[in-house]
């Protein structure tokens, strides 16, 4: 594996599954009632969130403590950030403090690409503006692993339908790469206006019908509508995004039996996805949250080269 | 003796002409070119050997950002148009977007004086063709004009003169005084929050796209008006394949339309944003390939008019950054006419006389500048280049004479070098120094 994790592209299959399979291996511990680990002892792990993302934060947090890493949270608000300190002179900073690996979440795309070129130690992008989210691909994968597939498989054959605004989503490039890296057979679904223009050079299939899809899709991954893209000519209205590209539990019967539904959070109910899909059994979004802290657990483990595999007890 | 009044014999330099490369002596004296020939010789003047060197008449820049007054940590008129003596050039255009912006006579006034003053190379100062560079209002177009700087170019460069009927006025109203717009064509609109080419590249990096259309679209509507009101339109800085074809359209109709290329977009492509350095964010763009191809040629077939550096330095803080925070731009001058050797004369496409044509005739008679740009002959002014493009090929530097860094060949190899360059028979570099 390569020293930083900036874009799911800097992953081999290889990597990849090397990935899940640790993650498989640390989920067993929270099964149990002491859930950490010493393999990260006396190692730190920074959180630099330039952007707001409690639930981000919270779950590397939670990855890097339950290894026994020291965990130190840096936020943009109230810092010197907020006083016009730029990145470079953050980074300095955080490598004067010895950090082993800095997270960060920041609003640029490439500014977790920026940061590895200023920092000794290992860089994880937590999301970079509407470029990557890595570590959101893998969690993604897992649940889809644990949810068709089973320990140890990768992804072949599995049919991914990704639907929404894939130009400003960072979610959905690292999905794109990293499914299909693990052989999944991915499709985009969105109005073409929320579709980068040269989409047709990505490994996957395009569609502007999303009722085409369904009854071809395993796993159906809806992405959220920011608030931002209602007001900018994006689509007409919300009423007409959510009739024409919103999951609801009408639509949802088109779908195998199978067949599971997905969100990377934050949801907005009653929009892209409606009350009734998110709380169905379909539904994989709390389990998200939950393979969210094991994959991030994997990730931080192989970057730091923790000193003892877990030796999980049954 | 003033150094004005020194004599200079350059022996053995090849002089490329319309008829051919001709081996020559030039003897420089009272800044004109005095006598050319073989085995000249003249008591008491300098001897410069020019043996393998290629005298161009002095380069003509006609887009240059030298960021006085008001960012004189980038760059001075001083530190800019040493950068630019060292590229060979001995006239440039400095740009309006200063702080505060040149659309007064005032300001025109103080940087041509600051250019009188530093001495390495003619300033001819660009007005801006609205009040502040705002959009909504005339500059005083005229009084720049009849100012002691005489003013014939007007830009709003950086800004887009996006509102329709402005521009029309604009072109119009230069008519009177011989000026001529150049425009920054960018749909304001079409590139709202936008970082680089859009395309495969933009898409996968995350970065707002900048469609080539919101170039062409004002390119298309400037030709329009252009030939509506019969005045001279300049395109600056030429970035897309569609561009050119319009621009080719446009003179196919005899319309005065002149345009221009910078050495950037001869050479690089958007695939150099992978790494997310904002040394390679600029406005335009860095395109495709297949554009860079395309410039190239129209620049051969003179579609594109001449090449200009858009030379825009930046201090480091504002590159060592993230990209979207990024200034836009990069430095130039000193890389010039290495880069058009690389881009036009190592492929075939130019000459030697054609660069001269490209880089210093025609550029010079778009901004009506006199005793510029005028083909090497006796009795013209004493306005030379001498280039060595034998000299082995090089990385560039990021350290030159500009006060700014942020050239995007740095590390680039380079073929050429600017061997001496004379600003009316006065030497401004010798050895590839400053003198």
């Amino acid at each position: 594996m390569k020293r930083h994790l900036i874009s799911a592209a800097d992953l081999s299959r290889g990597d990849a599954l090397l990935i899940l399979d640790t993650a498989e291996e640390l989920a067993n511990l929270a099964d149990r009632p002491i859930k950490k680990l010493p393999t990260l002892r006396g190692r730190t792990v920074v959180n630099l969130f330039f952007e707001d993302s409690t639930r981000t934060r919270i779950s590397f947090e939670a990855a890097a403590k339950r290894l026994s890493a020291d965990v130190i949270n840096f936020s943009a608000k109230g810092s010197s950030v907020a006083k016009g300190e730029s990145l470079k002179d953050t980074a300095l900073t955080l490598e004067a403090m010895g950090a082993d690996a800095v997270v960060i979440r920041h609003s640029a795309s490439g500014a977790a690409h920026r940061l590895a070129g200023w920092v000794r130690g290992s860089v994880v992008n937590a999301g970079d503006g509407t470029h990557e989210h890595p570590t959101q691909a893998l969690l993604d994968a897992f649940t889809i692993r644990r949810r068709l597939k089973g320990a140890g498989a990768a992804l072949d054959g599995i049919r991914v339908t990704i639907v929404g605004d894939v130009l400003h989503s960072r979610v959905a490039r690292s999905n794109v790469l990293l499914l299909s890296t693990l052989g999944a057979e991915v499709t985009l679904a969105a109005p073409p206006t929320l579709l980068p223009l040269a989409v047709d050079t990505w490994p996957c299939a395009v569609s502007y019908d999303l009722d085409a899809e369904l009854p071809k899709s395993d796993v159906v991954m809806m992405l959220r509508v920011q608030q931002e893209r209602m007001t900018a000519a994006y689509f007409p209205s919300v009423r007409e995004y959510s009739r024409r590209y919103g999951l609801d539990a009408e639509r949802m019967t088109r779908l195998p039996d199978h067949a599971i539904v997905m969100h990377p959070g934050p949801m907005n109910r009653g929009v892209e996805i409606a009350a009734e899909v998110a709380d169905s059994v379909r539904s994989t979004i709390v389990e998200q949250v939950a393979n969210g802290v094991t994959t991030r657990m994997a990730v931080l483990y192989l970057l730091l080269g923790g000193t003892e595999f877990p030796e999980v007890a049954p | 003796m003033s150094p004005a009044d020194a004599s200079w014999l350059i022996e053995g330099a090849e002089v490329a002409g319309p008829g051919g490369r001709a081996v020559t002596d030039l003897l420089l004296a009272g800044g004109t070119v005095t006598a050319i020939g073989t085995g000249l010789s003249k008591a008491g003047a300098r001897v410069l050997g020019a043996g393998g060197l290629i005298a161009l008449p002095g380069l003509v820049d006609l887009h240059t950002h030298l960021r006085e007054p008001g960012r004189e940590d980038a760059e001075t008129v001083e530190t800019g148009t040493r950068a630019a003596a060292l590229g060979g050039f001995t006239a440039v255009h400095a740009m309006a977007n200063t702080e505060p912006v040149a659309d007064t006579a005032g300001v025109v006034e103080q940087v041509w004086r600051l250019g009188r003053t530093a001495g390495y190379c003619d300033v001819q100062p660009v007005g801006a063709v609205t009040a502040g560079l705002a959009g909504t209002r005339l500059a005083e177009l005229g009084t720049m004009a009849d100012s002691a700087a005489r003013v014939r170019v007007f830009s709003d460069d950086g800004r887009c003169v996006s509102d329709s009927l402005l521009m029309r006025r604009a072109l119009e109203y230069v008519k009177a005084f011989d000026g001529v717009i150049a425009q920054h064509a960018q749909d304001p609109r079409l590139t709202e929050g936008a970082q680089l080419n859009e395309g495969e590249i933009s898409g996968r990096l995350g970065l707002a796209g900048w469609p080539a259309v919101a170039e062409e679209a004002i390119i298309a509507r400037d030709c329009l008006l252009a030939a509506h009101v019969g005045s001279a339109l300049h395109v600056c800085h030429v970035s897309t394949a569609g561009s050119a074809e319009i621009i080719r359209w446009a003179k196919s109709k005899g319309w005065p339309v002149t345009a221009e290329v910078t050495p950037h977009h001869l050479l690089l492509t958007d695939e150099l944003a992978v790494g997310y350095d904002p040394v390679f964010k600029v406005n335009p763009p860095l395109r495709t390939a297949a554009d860079v191809a395309e410039l190239r040629r129209a620049l051969a077939d003179g579609t594109i008019d001449c090449v200009a550096t858009d030379h825009a330095p930046h201090p480091v803080e504002a590159k060592e950054t993230e990209w979207s925070e990024a200034a836009f731009g990069m430095t130039g001058l000193e890389t010039a006419l290495r880069v058009v050797q690389q881009a036009m004369v190592e492929t075939g496409l130019l000459d030697w006389a054609g660069v001269a044509d490209r880089m210093s005739v025609r550029p010079a008679r778009i901004g009506r500048l006199t005793g510029q740009g005028v083909p090497i002959a006796v009795g013209g002014p004493a306005n030379l280049t001498l280039y060595d493009p034998a000299a082995p090929a090089e990385a560039v530097s990021p350290v030159g004479a500009s006060k700014s860094r942020n050239t995007p060949f740095a590390g680039m190899s380079l073929p050429g070098g600017v061997v001496a360059t004379f600003l009316r028979g006065v030497p401004t570099v010798l050895d590839g120094k400053l003198a």
